[in-house]
C-alpha cells in the first residue's frame, strides 16, 4: 500500500497518514491484517456472496453492540441484550402471529418490549442503586424466561414485516446490512451529538463531576439502558426475520459477543471512552474471523479459543498502546 | 520569618548535631522532596527520641503530610537523609518502614470491616498450626494486644460494629506487634470527638512511658499544650523552628503562619450591592449547625477554618449536592428548594468543587468538553448540543483563562493540576453564575497561575457578581476576600473585616473549642461583623 517509492519528503504523505490512522485504530488495523491474510489463505473469502454473507453475520451483533456501547461509555454494562433481543423478537411474532395483530404494530410493540426492558435495567441501575452488572443479570434470566413463557418452549414464525428484514432488497442486497449502517449512523449521531451522547461520556468519565455541572445523572441513566434495550430489541427483529421464526434460545450469548465487540473497538469498561465506528469494527472483526475460520475448515470447538484469544490480544494491545503514550 | 535563638530551635536535644542523641530513633536531615514543579519539602530536618510526643504543627499544605509520606516509605525524598538508630537508611516501601519499626496512621483507616478485630490484628501474619490459622492463639493474643492500647472489645466484634476511635485503637495495637518504636499519627483527632480524644492521648502518654516515639500531627492546639514534649513547626515546606513544651497557643501561631501578606494578593475591592447569595440558619444535624452568611454583588466573601470545621459541607449544601435538615438558601431573592444542584444553577449559582479530579473534571475526556460541560444543557436543541458553538464558546474561553493546552481535543488528564483547576473555574464562567462559590481553588496550583485565578476572581467581581472563596490557606483567604467568616467545629466562630486583619486573629477564632464559642455567644458584642 505504501509506495516505496515516494521521496523522504513526501514520505509524510498518504501513507504516513494511512500508517498513523491504522496504529491509531488498531481494531481496524487488525480487520485489515486479518481481511489481507485471509483472502490470501482463501480465494473464496473476497466474493461478493461471501463478503455479504459476512455483513449479514455482523449485523446482528454489531446492532446490539451499538446499543452496549452507550452503557458501556456511560461507565456501566448491559448482560441482558441477547435475552432482550430474544424476548422483542419472540413479543413481536407472538403478537402477529398467534394473537393476530397486524405485523407493523406487532413489530412496534416488539420493539417497545426491547425498550422497556432496558427502561427497568435503567431504574434498577439509577433509582434502585444496583450495581448495573447484576440488575442486567437479572434482566437477562428474567427477559430469557419471559420469551420461553410466551412462546411455551417453541419457535413462533414470524410476520412478513419481520422476514422481510431479513430477505435481500433487489437481487444481491441484504436488509440486515442496510439496517446495520443505518444504526451505525444512527448511534453515532447519539453519541457525538446528542445531549444524551455527551452525557454519556461525562458520566462514565466522572460521574459525580458530571452531577456537579448540572447533569440529571439518573435520568440520563434511565434513557442510556433504554436505548441499549431498543437496540437489542432491533436486533432480535434482524434474527427473528433472518430464521422467518423468533426462536425461544435466539441469541443466546450474544451478549458476550456484543460485549466483545465494543471492547475490541476501544472502548474501556471503566467508562468513557468509545465510538460507534470502533464497535462496527470490533462486530466485523468477530464475524470476518468466524467466517475465516469456517473457510478454513477449523474446528468451531477451536473457533472459540481462537475468538477468545483475540479478544484477549486486542485489548492486550489497546492497553500497552496507551501505557506506552 | 521568625527566627528564634538557637538553642530554642535545636529544641531540649540541642547537641544532637554532633552525633546521635540518647534514645535518638530517628533523624531527619536536609530532607527535600519536588512535585512537577511544587517544592513540598524544601530541606526539612526532625527527630524522634524514644518516650516522647513530637508533634509537627504547620498549615494546610506546609508539607507535613509529605514529610509523613517519606517516613512511611512512599515518597522517595530528591535530597536529604534519614536515620534510623543512627544508621543511614533510604526507606524504600511501606514494608520496609513498618520493618524499620515506623508505623504510620492515617486518618483514613486500612481495616477491612468485615473481619473481626482479631482477624484485623493479624491480617496477612496469622499465627499457624499444622498449615491452618491457630485461632486460640490469634484470640489470646489479640486480647493481650487490646489491653495495651486500652481497649475492651471482644476481639470476635465485626471491626464495622465499632466506632471510628476504637478502630484507630486496633489499627495502634496492630502497629505495636509490629514492633513500631516510631508511631506516627497523623490528625488522629479530627475525626474523634472530645472525650474520644481524650482516651487517645491518655493512651498516647502511656505509649510514651513504655517508650514508644511518637509523631503526632493535629490542629488543635490545646492537645498540643497538653502532650507534646517537642513541636517541630513547618512552614511552605521547610522546618521553621523547634518549640519545647508548655509553649504558648500564641507562640505556635506565630511560627505556623509567619509571613506577613505581600502583594501576591492583587484583590481590588469595590463597593458592594445589593445581597446575592444569602445562607441562613444552615444545619445539617452532626456536621454543621447554624450557618449563616451573606455574599453580596462585587464582593468577595472568604469562609476560613480548620480541615473538619464544616466548610465545604456548608457550600455543598448550599448549592444542593448534599441535604441539610433546616435553614435556607437564597440566591438573588430565589429560595432554593434544597438537595437539587440544577435549581441552584438555574437561579444562578456555581460551585467549583475542592476535589479537582474527583469531582470537578471528567479526565478522561477533552479541553472542550468539560469546559463545555456546564452550559450544555443550554446548548441542546431538540435534544441536539449545538456543538460547533460549543467549540467556539471552549476556544475563547480558553485563550482568555491562557491554558497551556495543545488544543481543544487535548484530554485533560494530561495538564497541569493549575490548567486544570483553570478549566473548572472556565466552564462555571461560561455559565455566568451571579455567585460561584470557589472551593480550595489554588491547592495545588503553582503561584503563576494562582495569580491568573485571582484576577478572574477580581473580573467576576468587577462585573458585578459574587465571590464565595473557601480556603485553608490563611494568605489567600485574607488576601483575596473583603470579609471572612471563621467556622469551628461546624459553627461560624466568626466574621471579620479584612481591614488590617492577621492570620493570628483568624486561627485564634479558627481553634476555638466548642465551650468557648457558647461562652463567646453569649457575649455578642466581641464579634466584629462586617455587615
Amino acid at each position: 500500500m505504501t509506495s516505496p517509492a515516494t521521496s523522504t519528503r513526501t514520505s509524510r504523505g498518504p501513507g504516513f497518514a494511512l500508517g498513523r490512522f491504522l496504529s491509531n485504530n488498531g481494531a481496524l488495523a487488525g480487520l485489515v491484517v486479518l481481511a489481507v491474510a485471509l483472502s490470501i489463505l482463501s480465494p473464496s473469502f473476497l466474493s461478493t456472496r461471501n463478503l455479504l454473507n459476512v455483513g449479514v453475520q455482523a449485523a446482528v451483533v454489531a446492532v446490539l453492540a451499538f446499543g452496549v456501547t452507550f452503557v458501556i461509555v456511560a461507565g456501566g454494562i448491559d448482560l441482558s441484550v441477547g435475552s432482550v433481543a430474544a424476548l422483542s423478537g419472540m413479543v413481536g411474532a407472538w403478537l402477529a402471529t398467534t394473537a393476530g395483530l397486524p405485523g407493523v404494530v406487532a413489530l412496534l410493540l416488539g420493539l417497545a418490549t426491547g425498550a422497556a426492558a432496558g427502561l427497568v435495567n435503567g431504574l434498577l441501575v439509577s433509582f434502585g442503586r444496583l450495581p448495573a452488572f447484576i440488575a442486567t443479570l437479572a434482566m437477562l434470566s428474567i427477559a430469557r424466561g419471559l420469551t420461553l413463557v410466551v412462546s411455551q418452549g417453541s419457535p413462533v414464525a414470524t410476520p412478513d414485516v419481520i422476514s422481510a428484514l431479513g430477505a435481500n432488497l433487489g437481487p444481491y442486497l441484504p436488509v440486515p446490512l442496510l439496517v446495520m449502517l443505518l444504526f451505525f449512523v444512527i448511534a453515532s449521531v447519539v453519541l457525538n451529538r446528542t445531549y444524551t451522547g455527551r452525557a454519556m461520556y461525562a458520566i462514565g468519565g466522572n460521574e459525580e463531576a458530571a452531577r456537579l455541572s448540572g447533569i440529571n445523572v439518573r435520568g440520563q441513566q434511565l434513557a442510556i439502558y433504554a436505548l441499549s434495550g431498543l437496540f437489542a430489541a432491533v436486533a432480535g427483529m434482524l434474527l427473528a426475520g433472518r430464521l422467518s421464526s423468533a426462536g425461544p434460545q435466539a441469541a443466546n450469548g450474544y451478549e458476550l459477543d456484543a460485549i466483545a465487540a465494543v471492547v475490541i473497538g476501544g472502548a474501556s469498561l471503566s467508562g468513557g471512552v468509545g465510538r460507534a465506528s470502533g464497535t462496527l469494527i470490533g462486530a466485523l472483526v468477530l464475524a470476518v474471523l468466524r467466517n475465516g475460520l469456517n473457510l478454513l475448515g477449523v474446528s468451531p470447538f477451536w473457533q472459540q479459543v481462537v475468538i477468545g484469544v483475540v479478544i484477549a490480544l486486542a485489548v492486550l494491545l489497546d492497553t500497552l498502546r496507551r501505557r506506552g503514550r | 520569618m521568625t527566627e528564634l535563638p538557637a538553642e530554642q530551635r535545636r529544641g531540649p536535644g540541642g547537641d544532637a548535631g554532633a552525633g546521635q542523641a540518647a534514645g535518638e530513633l530517628l533523624r531527619v536531615e536536609g530532607i527535600t522532596k519536588r512535585f512537577t514543579g511544587a517544592l513540598a519539602l524544601d530541606g526539612v530536618d526532625f527527630q524522634v527520641r524514644a518516650g516522647e510526643v513530637h508533634v509537627l504543627l504547620g498549615e494546610n499544605g506546609a508539607g507535613k503530610s509529605t514529610l509523613v509520606k517519606v517516613l512511611a516509605g512512599v515518597h522517595n525524598p530528591d535530597r536529604g537523609t534519614v536515620h534510623v538508630d543512627g544508621k543511614p537508611v533510604r526507606i524504600t516501601s511501606p514494608q520496609h518502614a513498618r520493618a524499620l519499626g515506623i508505623a504510620v496512621i492515617y486518618q483514613e483507616l486500612t481495616l477491612v470491616p468485615e473481619l473481626t478485630v482479631a482477624e484485623n490484628l493479624f491480617l496477612g501474619r496469622q499465627p499457624r498450626r499444622f498449615g491452618l490459622v491457630d485461632k486460640a492463639r490469634v484470640r489470646r493474643d489479640s486480647v493481650a494486644l487490646l489491653e495495651r492500647v486500652g481497649l475492651r472489645v471482644d476481639p470476635a466484634t465485626p471491626v464495622k460494629q465499632l466506632g471510628i476511635a476504637q478502630q484507630q485503637m486496633v489499627e495502634i495495637a496492630r502497629a505495636l506487634d509490629l514492633n513500631a518504636r516510631v508511631l506516627v499519627l497523623d490528625e488522629p483527632t479530627a475525626v474523634l470527638t472530645d472525650t474520644e480524644t481524650e482516651r487517645l492521648l491518655t493512651i498516647m502518654g502511656e505509649l510514651r512511658d513504655q517508650g514508644v516515639g511518637l509523631v503526632f500531627i493535629t490542629h488543635h492546639l490545646e492537645e498540643i499544650r497538653r502532650i507534646a514534649d517537642r513541636i517541630t513547626v513547618l512552614r511552605d515546606g521547610r522546618s521553621v523552628g523547634v518549640l519545647p513544651a508548655g509553649s504558648s497557643v500564641e507562640a505556635m501561631i506565630e511560627l505556623m503562619v509567619g509571613r506577613a501578606i505581600e502583594d501576591q494578593y492583587p484583590r481590588r475591592a469595590g463597593e458592594p450591592g445589593e445581597v446575592l447569595l444569602s445562607i441562613d440558619g444552615l444545619t445539617r444535624k452532626g456536621v454543621f449547625s447554624d450557618v449563616s452568611l451573606r455574599v453580596r454583588a462585587g464582593e468577595v466573601v472568604g469562609i476560613a477554618g480548620l480541615v473538619g470545621a464544616g466548610r465545604t459541607e456548608v457550600v455543598r449544601a448550599a448549592f444542593g449536592v448534599d441535604h441539610y435538615d433546616s435553614g435556607t438558601v437564597t440566591v438573588a431573592g430565589e429560595r432554593l428548594p434544597g438537595g437539587d444542584v440544577r435549581a441552584a444553577m438555574r437561579a444562578g449559582l456555581g460551585l467549583v468543587p475542592e476535589d479537582r479530579k474527583g469531582q470537578g473534571l471528567v479526565l478522561s475526556s477533552s479541553v472542550g468538553e468539560n469546559l463545555g460541560l456546564v452550559t450544555m444543557r443550554a446548548a441542546t436543541r431538540a435534544g441536539f448540543v449545538d456543538r460547533a458553538g460549543q467549540r467556539r464558546r471552549a476556544e475563547e474561553m480558553a485563550a482568555a483563562l491562557r491554558v497551556k493546552t495543545s488544543g481543544l481535543n487535548q484530554t485533560v488528564r494530561e495538564l497541569s493540576g493549575g490548567n486544570q483547576q483553570k478549566l473548572v473555574i472556565g466552564k462555571w464562567l461560561l455559565a455566568d453564575p451571579k455567585v460561584l462559590v470557589l472551593d480550595e481553588p489554588t491547592r495545588g496550583v503553582d503561584v503563576g497561575a494562582k495569580v491568573e485565578i485571582y484576577e478572574l476572581v477580581n473580573r467576576m467581581t468587577a462585573s458585578g457578581r459574587g465571590v464565595l472563596l473557601v480556603s485553608s490557606d490563611l494568605p489567600e483567604v485574607i488576601g483575596m476576600s473583603d470579609r471572612v467568616v471563621v467556622m469551628a467545629h461546624g459553627r461560624v466562630a466568626g466574621e471579620l473585616s479584612t481591614e488590617g486583619l492577621t492570620q493570628d486573629q483568624v486561627m485564634a477564632l479558627a481553634v476555638q473549642e466548642p465551650q468557648q464559642q457558647a461562652a463567646e455567644r453569649e457575649q455578642p458584642q466581641q464579634q466584629a461583623a462586617g455587615d
